[in-house]
């Protein structure tokens, strides 16, 4: 099932919060929304789940019209709110069994699909409690089982891994995977490793402006950043070193590094590689080129690029 | 239509009786009416008449500040726990949701109404009652917590604090049952006869008394019809401008 956002605007006041935001998610595709605090990322997901109403701009989610039939909406989605709110007074099953009712699961197969959803969310042990008695994970996972109980062809999970620990985050993330394949998952995070190792596909946000879209594959190749070079040359004096590193075209800026004898980080634009130059360079001046490694922008180095101004 | 407001109405009265409240409210509620009708000031014994005016007298008042109890919480506790965006993502219109909760309030009270009905078998035993009065008494007492059930809708609708629904509710209440009588006996004239029709004193008197005119179930009814659009709106508006 598609899930369309079209020139999405949410105003508060004079503040635009989301500004004309367009775009596409796939079926089977699991699609990571980053964006520093503040950025736009829940209200937009707030506005595809139809609980706010956008200022301009309409979502389609499998044909459907968040603004004109809400309710079709409502039953494709499963939805875990930020800061996942509960009804702590309630005991778990009754919770799930509420949340399935309410999501139009027919009654024979309620009971069946609290079952499966305790199973697969890990509630287990813990299912006779009452919800407020649970600790941050736990109620994390029931937020995820009531997200899950009618098996919706949405998903959108806001930060659906805060609270949980290494080995749970590890379990919610192949569980997400799994979902994915076969359903369309949009998930908001802060957690980069989280996005790289779930989403097939990346959007980053930053004031209600998409700044980026794509794999995260994609990401790095845009990415604006330098290349980064390491190289260890063993002769020549340092400083004619870098005076003739400098020298080659597309190098920005050469440093000594610290601690490593004879050894230098360069930084080059991205479009003209200058690793042939600095071959060639060493072989014109008989220097020994010992070490050359290229490193790869890393997604922090992405984002922060994209999301400080 | 119906299918989630009854679900979310289950879910609350099985709140109600998981938590205590409705059994606190069931005890209190035929605690206070039993010691009125047979124990203490106007009692059945001192009148030395079988009728039940000091009963609907006292559970009048023990629902009017019982029923703000039990709505205050409502929606206010959803919109502060956030629990709303929950129940709002969920396929069910906000209109469900209003008459899911009020129907589960109101059908607490009528279960503490049904409650007291060996008052009334014992009280028909003792003399002659008059059973329309009586039934009328019930009836009256039906419809005004189906106002004030809405009204405390609507003032947990539109605040985040469970204690401002309780006052907001609770001066509504005083509002339109004491003051409007008050205001409409100083002023003379089409203004006092306005006020007069405005006050809920007078319409749930005219029917306790057994005086079934369909002005007052009319009155009634555009409270309740009142209150659900106006708490409608504020949670709508507040779903615009959040």
């Amino acid at each position: 099932m598609e899930v369309v956002v079209k020139n999405l605007v949410k105003r508060y006041g004079g503040y635009k919060a989301v500004d004309n935001i367009s775009f596409r998610v796939n079926k089977g595709e699991v699609l990571g929304f980053l964006g520093p605090n503040g950025a736009g990322k829940s209200t937009t997901m707030k506005i595809i789940t139809c609980y706010l109403a956008p200022s301009e701009g309409d979502v389609e989610v499998g044909g459907y019209s968040i603004l004109k039939e809400p309710e079709k909406v409502k039953q494709l989605i499963g939805y875990l709110p930020e800061n996942n709110p509960l009804y702590l007074d309630m005991p778990i099953i009754e919770y799930l069994e509420f949340s399935a009712l309410l999501q139009g699961v027919p009654r024979e197969r309620v009971q069946e699909r609290i079952r499966e959803m305790i199973r697969v969310c890990g509630l287990m042990g813990e299912k006779h409690k009452q919800i407020g008695e649970l600790s941050k994970g736990y109620r994390q996972r029931v937020g995820l089982a009531q997200a899950m109980i009618h098996d919706p062809q949405v998903l959108i999970l806001d930060e659906p891994t805060t609270g949980l620990d290494p080995n749970q985050i590890v379990e919610i993330r192949k569980l997400i995977k799994e979902i994915g394949k076969e359903k369309t998952v949009i998930l908001s995070t802060h957690n980069l490793p989280e996005v790289e190792s779930t989403c097939d596909r990346i959007l980053i946000i930053n004031k209600g402006i998409i700044v980026a879209d794509g794999t995260s594959q994609n990401l790095r190749g845009q990415a604006k950043g330098k290349e980064v070079i390491q190289v260890k040359i063993e002769d020549g004096s340092k400083a004619e070193v870098i005076a003739m590193l400098k020298s080659i075209p597309y190098i920005i800026k050469v440093d000594e590094m610290l601690g490593k004898e004879n050894c230098y980080e360069i930084q080059a634009e991205k479009m003209g590689s200058p690793k042939r130059d600095i071959f060639k360079m060493c072989v014109d001046k008989h220097w020994v080129l010992t070490e050359m490694t290229t490193f790869e922008t890393r997604l922090e180095d992405i984002f922060h690029d994209l999301t400080i101004n | 239509m119906a299918r989630p407001s009854f679900i979310i109405a289950k879910k609350e009265l099985q709140v109600f009786f998981d938590s205590l409240v409705a059994y606190i409210l069931l005890i209190t509620f035929l605690g206070f009416s039993g010691f009125f009708t047979w124990v203490y000031f106007r009692d059945v014994f001192f009148t030395k008449q079988a009728s039940l005016v000091s009963f609907f007298d006292t559970a009048y008042w023990t629902l009017f500040f019982f029923i703000p109890a039990l709505t205050m919480k409502m929606l206010a506790e959803e919109s502060k726990s956030g629990t709303i965006e929950l129940l709002l993502t969920k396929p069910v219109t906000t209109w469900q949701v209003l008459w899911g909760k009020f129907l589960a309030c109101f059908m607490l009270i009528a279960i503490a109404l049904l409650l007291t009905l060996p008052y009334f078998i014992t009280v028909v035993n003792l003399g002659n009652v008059d059973k329309g009065v009586v039934l009328c008494g019930y009836f009256s007492l039906l419809l005004m917590s189906a106002a004030y059930i809405s009204i405390g809708l609507f003032a947990s609708s539109v605040t985040n604090n469970q204690i401002v629904a309780l006052l907001l509710s609770l001066f509504i209440g005083v509002f339109l049952h004491k003051l409007l009588s008050i205001f409409s006996v100083a002023l003379n004239g089409n203004a006092g006869e306005v006020l007069s029709y405005l006050s809920l004193e007078s319409h749930y008197d005219s029917i306790a008394r057994g005086v079934v005119d369909s002005r007052d179930i009319v009155y009634f009814i555009s409270i309740v019809f009142v209150s659900m659009v106006m708490a409608e709106s504020s949670l709508a508006k507040r779903r615009i401008s959040e």
